[in-house]
């Protein structure tokens, strides 16, 4: 489902000096459907700007980035639009919103921009933000004043109320108690089941070794290492 | 797919100065695009050669029209232009007062609009008016008020609902939330997500505030003295640019 053939990424900060930052060179790898894969490797190895080339949001000059048949290094940013809409969700490690638009809403927006109605769509949002154990008096305020834990709670239930066939996770369980990282796991579970390709950032052992099947350690790609 | 606005090489100078010069792009129906840029590289230029208020010295703007598919708007009839721009096209001015009739009641504002493109029954613009106001979160009770009486954020709205209430498929925005304060802004921002979702709308946006192209644009377009720098998908161009000049763009604001 998501598959990556020698795909490298350098940083040219032209206004530092013109300095050169090589971070990742001719990473290769597939993540089959039902599969959860983790990045490992220490800070500043390369996990979240691999992840971030593979939702897109980083540019990648050559290679290949192949999710469901497109492929990325190539694809005009509106097949990158569709593919995130429908294909590809991404679990980013901060929650960013419009301001004032309540929780709900926010959880609700990527299946009304999947066409879905009001009613379908919020229903399914409040059954998720209810399983994360979000009160139901923050549902109607905005997430931008809610601690870290409850804002990252709301990031994870506006990503799984679309059943995405590929999913990227940058360290969903950081910040949260024991109980709520419980469900997120069963979550990530649920989604492997029904067939997803999964690809995540876990800090936290236990939880890598419930919900992943393999590890790549991500400094095996780092530049002058490779084989 | 047909993209709905095609623009190829357009091109404007100021006698030896440029405007801008040699911008293309697609832009599908749906999609909004967001033109960033420091003051004076061509922004509102370049949208004023789109929007037919200005006529470039070079270049085509192809429109997908209702009726006769794609059209260059460059060459077509000014008649011809003005229709769209009444009907499919919209023009949000960054000072409502631009893009509002001062001495005509909310409702009139919104309702001339109506007539320009045939409504004749007075009750049915009325209503119309009124529903417009009540979803640009204007008190329909206030329809026949002056612009001038109300504040700079619902003036700005007003001019969102004049131009909307005809079901335009483009619209263009040149810097709609400068001049409004932060939480006024917050709200705008959130109307016009709620309108282009809803009702299928393209959109440029021009704007110098980078947190609002993340938020509206899904793609964005960097200009600088008069030239496209670097494009790309919105995110994209902001986390990872490419560009000296957009990296120093997106360096110097603190956290978008
Ligand atoms: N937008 C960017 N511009 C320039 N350099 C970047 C950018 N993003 C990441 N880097 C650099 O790439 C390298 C890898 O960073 P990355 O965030 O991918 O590490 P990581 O493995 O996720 O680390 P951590 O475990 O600390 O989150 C770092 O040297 C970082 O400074
Ligand atoms: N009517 C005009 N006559 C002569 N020069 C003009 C005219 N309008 C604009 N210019 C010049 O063309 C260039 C682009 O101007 P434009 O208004 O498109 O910039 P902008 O990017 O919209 O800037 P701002 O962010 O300040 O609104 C500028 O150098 C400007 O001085
Ligand atoms: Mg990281
Ligand atoms: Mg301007």
């Amino acid at each position: 489902m998501i598959d990556l053939s020698n795909v490298s990424k350098t940083f040219n900060l032209h206004n530092q000096g013109g300095a050169v930052i090589e971070v990742l060179s001719n990473v290769s790898l597939s993540v089959a459907a039902g599969e959860c894969v983790a990045l490992t490797g220490a800070s500043g190895a390369g996990k979240s700007t691999l992840m971030r080339m593979i939702y897109g949001n980083y540019l990648t000059h050559s290679g290949e980035i192949r999710i469901g048949g497109v492929d990325l290094v190539q694809a005009e940013p509106r097949d990158v639009i569709t593919l995130r809409r429908e294909v590809l969700g991404y679990v980013s490690q901060f929650l960013r919103v419009v301001p004032r638009v309540p929780t709900l809403e926010v959880v609700a927006e990527p299946l009304r921009a999947l066409g879905a109605s009001v009613e379908t769509a919020e229903a399914r949002a409040r059954a998720l933000l209810s399983q994360l154990n979000i009160s139901e008096p923050l549902w109607h305020l905005s997430p931008t004043t809610f601690s870290g834990g409850e804002q990252q709670r709301v990031n994870i239930a506006r990503r799984f109320a679309h059943a995405y066939p590929a999913m990227l996770l940058d360290e969903p369980t950081a910040s949260l108690d024991a109980a709520n990282r419980d469900v997120v796991l069963t979550l990530i579970e649920e989604a492997k089941a029904r067939g997803a390709a999964i690809i995540g950032i876990f800090h936290d052992e236990a939880a890598r070794r419930r919900v992943c099947d393999r590890e790549i350690d991500v400094s095996r790609f780092a530049t002058g290492m490779a084989a | 797919m047909t993209p709905l606005l095609s623009v190829q090489g357009i091109t404007k100078r100021y006698g030896a100065h440029i405007g801008c010069a040699d911008v293309s792009f697609d832009l599908y129906p749906g999609e909004v695009m967001g033109i960033v840029g420091e003051s004076g590289s061509g922004k509102s230029t370049l949208l004023n050669c789109m929007a037919g208020h200005l006529t470039p010295d070079a270049g085509e703007v192809v429109f997908d029209t209702r009726a006769e598919g794609p059209r260059d708007t460059v060459r077509m009839s000014e008649p011809e232009r003005r229709m769209l721009s009444r009907t499919d096209w919209a023009f949000v001015h960054q000072h409502a007062r631009d893009g509002l009739r001062m001495g005509v009641s909310a409702g009139g504002n919104v309702g001339e609009r109506l007539m320009a493109v045939g409504a004749r029954r007075y009750g049915d613009i009325r209503d119309k008016a009124s529903d417009w106001l009540e979803r640009v979160e204007i008190d329909a009770a206030r329809i026949d008020d002056r612009p001038t009486t109300f504040s700079g954020g619902m003036q700005q709205r007003l001019q969102i609902a004049r131009n909307l209430v005809t079901g335009p498929r483009l619209v263009f925005m040149d810097e709609p939330t400068g001049g409004l304060d932060v939480s006024v802004q917050a709200r705008l921002l959130d109307l016009l997500r709620g309108l282009v979702r809803d009702m299928g709308l393209s959109a440029i946006i021009v704007t110098h505030d980078l947190a609002v192209v993340r938020l509206l644009a899904d793609r964005l377009m960097v200009m600088k003295s008069g030239h496209v720098v670097e494009a790309g998908l919105t995110d994209q161009v902001l986390d990872d640019p490419q560009h000296a000049y957009s990296q120093l763009l997106v360096s110097s604001v603190l956290q978008v």
